[in-house]
């Protein structure tokens, strides 16, 4: 594998940008950075460092009580040098967190960031057409926030004509007590997350009788 | 005797007087989402002027499971029948990239065997699926014998998969640290009985349009992606190659032992509709080629690694007769594999491109963010670029090359 050292990405990064510090990784170099300045280290690791495509925008959501709440990470590969590297940075507001665009860098970024916009609602700032992608424009919430439930939460139809003609409504997804297995918020409560039998009509919204 | 024509009408006269156009009204098309050229649901709201498309703008989310919401609710192993459901045309393709996400955060090494199995699999996968775009995309611009053709011969690997894995479309063989069962006793003769019959066929089938002048009418020089524009929208697979970037993991940063295989990456010069196809064309060739080699070389040992005794479910003999292994599978059925923390992003060469998977772990059982990047969404993301000015009929050929698929282009 032709792939550069590690240590050689991250301290030219921390060469070049002081602030940068080097994020643990179970793989490819990776370094933190502050959100001011990604923008022009994303362009200069694209035109200094051969880091010329961009794989993957997102953000992580580090739970509600977290701070700082969101981080938004960008993965660049090398198409000559054949290596990636992750670059990470804290959103400054927890409650309506933002990051820069890099779509005058990639014009795939342009999906990117409206899919991590749509699904986790950090704005990228200067985006030029930042609409939802997945779920229909309107829609209020961000699904993959920790806070929204797995079962999903009543919603309007997204055309309010069909809405009103039919009283049809998006509906949180019947879990029958499920999931059945440790969730990412800690110890899984056995009782709690025993199966049910399926003819069993109570769920969460409708609590079983005393 | 010169003849005078008059122009009756005022209207005209006097829009001629003041040489300005007459006023026309763009169009607003939705193709889709139920529209056979999309492959599923994808809609593309188009703005026409006349047969020119002047404005593209696709609305994804039809087929919007969330996944990485799934994901984040459910133990690593739990997640590996979703990974069928992502690029649906080549499970056993995503089950082993995401398999092996997973086993780079756990640092498991699978043996060689493991490996040359996610190789064979792979590759009929990526035989599969290419046989399945080509023979779609023949339908799209009206070759409908190739379809045919592609299909019984897709049939004969589906039969394959199903001795193997159970299953014919979803297959969820691969397990996080090996596959779910050991290869079947004169399975690996039978995939080779199938690549000596299946390469006449597969020239056959090329034949039918590589120098068909209808497709060709159809595909060269429409479509065209530069090499720039592909890396710059993050293009990848057949697409890429495509456009004249040499750019396949399986070479440049092998996984699963790629690099003891021969096989040659097919690059485009043009990256036309055209160029698309030839690359799939002799992607296929290229895979039967490394199936081969793989099964010839195909290595003994165990089909699923040692070191991921606290992973891998253990077999169903064991658990009965063994208290050690009951509770070892008590645990990985309940709370699942405990995973070190750490963020991992492996990217597999997928059929459509690829598949990557981004995968943060606090530890436990269950990863605290997994985000999928699907090729098919970046492939996706180029459509407005390229079908600017292009004809109607045109999009139609430009969707079928980029032979996307929108389980994992929403996910």
């Amino acid at each position: 594998m032709s792939e550069p050292a590690a240590a050689d990405v991250t301290s030219a990064i921390q060469a070049k940008f002081p602030n940068a510090t080097i994020r643990p990784s179970g793989d490819h170099p990776a370094v933190n950075l502050p959100i001011t300045e990604v923008v022009e280290a994303l362009q200069w690791l694209r035109d200094e460092q051969s880091y010329d495509f961009l794989v993957d925008v997102t953000a992580v959501d580090w739970a509600e009580e977290a701070s700082p709440r969101f981080s938004a990470v960008w993965h660049l590969y090398s198409t000559t040098q054949h290596g990636y590297v992750r670059v990470v940075a804290d959103c400054i507001d927890d409650v309506d967190p933002s990051a820069p665009t890099a779509t005058h860098l990639w014009p795939s970024a342009n999906w990117h960031e409206r899919e991590t916009w749509d699904l986790l609602g950090v704005k990228f700032e200067n985006h030029p057409d930042l609409r939802r992608i997945l779920m229909w424009e309107g829609y209020p919430y961000h699904p993959l926030r920790k806070e929204f439930p797995l079962a999903g939460i009543e919603t309007e139809l997204p055309d309010l004509e069909v809405a009103a003609e039919t009283e049809a409504k998006v509906i949180a997804a019947p879990m029958m007590g499920g999931p059945f297995v440790a969730s990412s918020r800690g110890e899984m409560n056995l009782t709690d997350a025993e199966p049910r039998a399926k003819d069993e009509s109570w769920t969460e919204k409708s609590a079983k009788p005393e | 005797m010169a003849t005078e024509y008059t122009v009756p009408d005022t209207a005209a006269k006097t829009a001629a007087a003041a040489n300005q156009e007459f006023e026309t009204e763009k169009m607003s098309l939705a193709m889709g989402p139920s529209h056979p050229s999309t492959h599923g649901v994808l809609r593309l709201q188009l703005e026409l002027d006349g047969e020119t498309v002047t404005k593209c703008d696709p609305v994804l989310g039809y087929l919007h499971r969330g996944d990485e919401k799934i994901a984040e609710n459910m133990t690593y192993n739990q997640f590996v029948p979703y990974t069928d459901r992502l690029d649906y045309l080549a499970p056993l393709a995503n089950n082993a990239a995401y398999a092996a996400a997973v086993e780079k955060l756990a640092n498991v090494n699978v043996g060689p065997r493991v490996e040359a199995i996610r190789v064979i699999t792979s590759e009929m996968a990526r035989v599969s699926s290419h046989l399945m775009g080509l023979g779609a995309y023949g339908i799209d611009v009206g070759a409908w014998t190739v379809f045919l053709y592609c299909f019984t011969e897709r049939e004969k690997l589906y039969t394959l998969f199903e001795e193997l894995t159970g299953a014919r479309f979803t297959t969820s063989y691969s397990r996080i640290g090996g596959v779910s069962r050991d290869v079947p006793e004169g399975w690996n003769d039978k995939v080779l009985a199938f690549c000596d019959q299946f390469l006449p066929i597969l020239e056959e089938i090329l034949k039918l349009l590589t120098r068909n002048k209808i497709f060709q009418d159809r595909t060269v020089d429409v479509g065209t992606i530069s090499a720039k524009d592909a890396v710059a929208y993050g293009l990848s697979g057949p697409n890429l190659r495509g456009s004249g970037v040499k750019s396949d993991l399986r070479k440049d940063r092998p996984y699963w032992g790629y690099d003891q295989y021969e096989f040659d990456v097919p690059v485009g010069q043009k990256g036309d509709c055209y160029d698309r196809y030839l690359c799939r064309g002799e992607e296929m060739r290229q895979s039967i080629s490394i199936i081969r080699q793989a099964i010839a070389q195909f290595p003994e040992g165990s089909y699923y690694a040692e070191d991921a005794r606290k992973i891998f479910a253990p077999r169903k003999a064991k658990v009965m007769s063994s208290m050690e292994e009951l509770i070892n599978n008590f645990m990985i059925v309940t709370e699942g594999p405990q995973m070190p923390a750490g963020e991992v992003y492996f990217e597999a060469e997928n059929p459509k491109g690829t598949l990557g998977f981004f995968i943060v772990s606090k530890g436990g059982g269950v990863p605290w963010r997994m985000k999928i990047r699907g090729p098919s969404f970046c492939n996706l993301s180029i459509l407005p670029k390229v079908c600017q000015n292009e004809l109607v009929s045109d999009v139609v050929s430009i969707l079928g090359s980029l032979d996307f698929v929108m389980g994992e282009c929403d996910r």
